[in-house]
């Protein structure tokens, strides 16, 4: 504190900054904290976050590095133009390969060794064919037990192109469901 | 410690500057690391998805495809189907089940009233309510209109959980951060359909991104009777639903 009503100037501010070394050792706190505030949040946060947002463009990298399990239609026909041909003939057009032959990206990348297996029909078709009051009304359902008696569906049904196939019941074409 | 005038403003200054170069030297090593850039122009894109009720079937291969593309845990469901069964005298309180998702199909159950299905996934809402309450910016909004997780962000809060006025999230029990569909972001990166719109056999969903104009889309969004769900929640939904029945949440 100042006890002198009259100082010399130069000397006035030395006693000032002498009774005031407190506070200068709190501001180079200050200073030293709001720096390594600045340090720690560069090295923390990333240098292009928030470009689109709120949030770390990386992250969508990130999820888009995910690798793929379904080819898509088009990797199939690439190989197997032939069952292509007969699906884009029948009531199965719509349809993509790997919705009854299941993911298969592993078997378009190394189609020697990974070799995938033929589903059983019995159930395949049944999980779309199967009736049922919620299905839409125009989509042909049988009750399985009814129509085949379990028999699979390929006994009588050519699955790419679904209707009776004459060459396997050894007669002519009976119908067109 | 004795400090003068002279010394205290040498200090500070050198602090200061100090400070200043450290944080340009950071800046020269954090700048190894570039965004990466796939062949894929994201202000091009306007993703939604466009789902036909008179045309699902039920027969669960979006859930079991969804599954298998993205490892969702089992019991959970980033997409799932639900049977509506609505009786004419109580036309606005459905009955509503999804045993396992639809994961197995559905067993044939009501012999009366309308009965439908209605598959559901995350709408990626242009204004999510998930986006707003994130605290940590681990949920967003892609420029190309998908909604995301940052897995190495989330905290697992779970306040996104709460939020979707939908119910599409859960919280993943392996990584225990929040987790819901993806809209397959790493296969329409790459020019590909969903995993759920590949297994489509009906093609109740498609895929849609309604940036591109030759996209059927827009013709199908003009000639139909299509809604979101939740419409006056003003999410912004991006899943249109085609012909939806009134008693559908």
């Amino acid at each position: 504190m100042h006890r002198k009503v009259n100082c010399i100037p130069s000397r006035c501010m030395k006693e000032f900054f002498h009774s005031t070394e407190h506070l200068v050792r709190v501001a180079i706190l200050l200073l030293l904290g709001i720096g390594a505030f600045l340090l720690i949040r560069r090295a923390v946060v990333p240098a292009d976050f928030g470009k689109y947002g709120h949030f770390r463009p990386a992250a969508m990298d990130d999820v888009s590095a995910r690798p793929i399990t379904f080819a898509g239609r088009e990797v199939c026909e690439a190989c197997h133009s032939d069952h292509a041909e007969v699906k884009a003939k029948g009531k199965h057009a719509g349809l993509g390969c790997e919705a009854c032959h299941g993911p298969l990206a592993r078997h378009a990348e190394d189609p020697a060794s990974i070799v995938p297996k033929l589903p059983d029909t019995a159930v395949l078709c049944a999980r779309c064919h199967e009736a049922n009051s919620a299905k839409p009304k125009g989509f042909p359902q049988v009750v399985t037990a009814e129509h085949s008696a379990g028999l699979p569906c390929n006994t009588c049904h050519q699955p790419h192109s679904p209707q009776i196939d004459k060459e396997k019941i050894g007669g002519e074409k009976i119908g067109g469901e | 410690m004795d400090l003068t005038r002279r010394e205290l403003l040498d200090k500070t200054v050198k602090w200061i500057l100090l400070t200043g170069a450290a944080a340009t030297a950071w800046d020269y090593v954090l700048a190894g690391k570039a965004e990466a850039s796939p062949n894929y122009d994201m202000t091009k894109h306007w993703w939604a998805m466009v789902i036909d009720v008179d045309k699902c079937i039920g027969c669960g291969n979006c859930v079991r495809a969804c599954a298998e593309e993205n490892d969702v845990p089992e019991g959970f469901f980033r997409t799932w189907i639900e049977r509506f069964h609505v009786e004419d005298w109580h036309s606005d309180r459905p009955q509503v089940d999804s045993p396992n998702g639809g994961y197995d199909g559905f067993a044939d159950k009501h012999q009366s009233g309308k009965n439908f299905f209605v598959p559901k996934l995350c709408n990626h809402c242009a204004d999510s309510p998930c986006v707003q309450v994130c605290p940590v910016g681990a949920t967003f909004r892609t420029p190309d209109g998908v909604v995301l997780i940052d897995e190495k962000y989330c905290l697992g809060c779970r306040y996104c959980i709460q939020a979707c006025p939908y119910g599409c999230r859960f919280l993943n029990p392996k990584k225990n951060t929040a987790d819901k569909c993806t809209l397959c972001y790493h296969r329409i990166t790459k020019g590909l359909t969903t995993a759920c719109c590949e297994a489509c056999p009906t093609q109740a969903r498609v895929l849609a991104d309604l940036k591109n104009p030759k996209d059927p889309v827009h013709e199908f969004l003009r000639t139909h009777n299509v809604q979101v769900l939740k419409p006056h929640m003003a999410t912004g939904a991006k899943v249109f639903y085609n012909n939806l029945d009134g008693s559908v949440r």
